[in-house]
């Protein structure tokens, strides 16, 4: 069944058109990863599907309903969560607050929502780090800090944006790990990701966008074999064999 | 000095609670008035004038003050908020509202009140809000100040509290956790506007005179939002602090320089600055982030484990 629908999504910013007739379905229980060479317009899809951008042309179906033009925080009371390449933390707010922000999506109480912000933290790894600010946190616990947030707001389908990017690698194995796990408790996952060694491991399907326009849709080895893709990534295709 | 004392303690609850209405749209949901004197004004001239014209209850009157500031707020939130005014903008926007409401407040008062609006002598009442000691008006601001202290208090500690911080820390990321930005931010309008117009109506009721500079003018909005910003924004008793320290310091200053005409002004002003500059989070913030510190060194062992 498929949760998300993209269907013929187009977004043009004056003349540069962003993001052109594109559709694709995100099923549930998934893991879709999203590629592409910087600017092919990964993160303005998730704006339009978040509802941060308003679509020139094109419906985005969430659920089975037409969600074109909601609000980001009507999407995430839906169920829909994404986090922000740039990591977007309440900087003076402590890390717990930061994640019972998100928990009180679905939990009015503030103790129920710190009890299951306290869980999320210790789901990623931030949990001693809960009375902190979160301006001083490392940009690896930024990252994790994201995904806790995002979590927290009990989605079904969660949108991530280079989640691991910006990694080292021992980090960068753990956040792979957790969102396995993720995907195993039955949580649908659309991934945008520049480590391919991450996307590759990870998605059941990967679409290629290329200015804007879907170039390629298939699994990680049909992917890592399209001879458009390799040319998209010119000079990436050791990365990509390598990545499988 | 009995009676010098308590129309200090008066006025700095007075502020205290001036403070903290404008705490909770200025301090925690982050939306820096510079205009909140045309909640105040507006507080001021309803009740007055609806006790002059129409003979209401001035304890009406405030109730009623506070439905038109509450109007007031909408009105003018809806038209910064829907279109995304934040920041500066928003502050100019509320600074421009209260200036037009000066303006308009000069105009009509010029045929019709030019010596200002004088509210009628009716003598030693709690029913009419008129006392001639001052320490009545003092039990009534402590009453108020202690109920909005209650309310920040509950504020802080629900969702609300929580949303309005989400929205003033990060408006864009507060959305994507479910947080309506529009309707927190109206609401937050609505209980700073709605409780700054009351204070209006105490105002106008303490001194039974009002003139448009008294009501609209700037010095208002900056003594407002003096105290949250000395005292520490977005904490609960951080207004109060403010407005205990600023009475303090402008009571020292003139009692000390005051013969010299002006000087005790601009010390006053220089320690202004200092603090700014020094504690730029006001007093409360600063002491939490010297505690912060402080436990941070003293269970700097366990944070090395922190990821365990």
């Amino acid at each position: 069944m498929a949760m998300l629908k993209v269907k013929r999504l187009t977004k043009a910013f004056g003349g540069l058109v962003a993001i052109k007739d594109l559709s694709f379905e995100l099923k549930k229980g998934e893991i879709l990863g999203i590629i592409g060479p910087n600017g092919a317009g990964k993160t303005t899809l998730f704006n339009l599907i978040t509802g941060y951008l308003k679509p020139d042309r094109g419906e985005i179906h969430f659920g089975g309903e037409n969600v074109t033009g909601l609000r980001p925080h009507e999407m995430c009371k839906r169920g829909l969560a994404r986090t922000f390449q740039i990591t977007q933390p309440f900087a003076n707010l402590t890390v717990l607050e930061n994640v019972r922000i998100g928990a009180h999506n679905r939990i009015r109480s503030s103790r129920e929502a710190s009890r299951e912000a306290l869980r999320i933290l210790e789901k990623v790894g931030l949990y001693g780090k809960r009375e902190e600010l979160a301006s001083v946190l490392s940009i690896g616990h930024r990252k994790s800090l994201e995904l806790g947030k995002a979590l927290a707001t009990k989605p079904e389908v969660i949108l991530l944006d280079e989640v691991v990017g910006g990694l080292n690698s021992k980090e960068a194995d753990d956040m792979i790990k957790r969102l396995r796990m993720l995907r195993e408790e039955g949580t649908t996952i659309l991934l945008i990701e520049h480590v391919m060694k991450a996307i590759m491991s990870l998605s059941d399907r990967i679409v290629v966008i290329h200015y804007g326009e879907k170039i390629a849709e298939g699994n990680p080895m049909e992917i890592s074999k399209d001879p458009k893709v390799i040319e998209a990534y010119l000079g990436e295709e050791y990365v990509l064999a390598k990545g499988k | 000095m009995g009676r010098y004392f308590v129309h200090l303690a008066t006025t700095l609850l007075f502020f205290g609670y001036l403070g903290m209405a404008w705490n909770i749209l200025g301090g925690y949901a982050g939306q820096f008035s510079f205009g909140h004197a045309a909640f105040f004004g507006i507080g001021a001239f309803t009740s007055s004038l609806l006790q002059l014209h129409a003979g209401v209850n001035p304890w009406i009157g405030m109730f009623l003050a506070g439905i038109a500031g509450l109007m007031v707020g909408l009105f003018i939130g809806y038209l910064c908020f829907r279109y995304g005014l934040h920041g500066p903008y928003f502050a100019l926007a509320m600074l421009a509202l209260a200036e037009m409401l000066r303006l308009g407040a000069i105009q009509w008062m010029s045929t019709r009140y030019p010596l200002g609006i004088n509210l009628p002598i009716l003598g030693d009442s709690l029913l009419q809000f008129q006392f001639r000691s001052k320490v009545p008006y003092y039990y009534i601001i402590l009453i108020m100040t202690t109920a909005v202290l209650y309310l920040t208090h509950s504020i802080e500690s629900r969702r609300i509290g929580l949303y309005f911080k989400a929205i003033r820390e990060n408006e864009d990321a507060a959305e994507s956790l479910g947080v309506p930005g529009f309707k927190m931010k109206m609401i937050a309008m609505s209980i700073s506007s709605f409780l700054t117009a009351m204070g209006g109506t105490f105002y106008a009721q303490y001194y039974l005179t009002l003139d448009e500079e008294a009501a609209f003018g700037v010095a208002v909005s900056i003594e407002v939002l003096l105290g949250p910003i000395i005292g520490g924004a977005g904490t609960v008793f951080g207004p109060l602090i403010g407005a205990g320290i600023l009475e303090f310091l402008s009571e020292t200053t003139r009692n000390l320089l005051g013969g010299r005409s002006g000087i005790h002004l601009m010390v006053y002003g220089a320690i202004l600055i200092a603090v700014i500059i020094f504690l730029p989070n006001g007093i409360l913030g600063g002491l939490k982030s010297i505690s912060r510190r402080y436990t941070r060194k003293s269970e700097g062992i366990q944070e090395g484990y922190g990821d365990a």
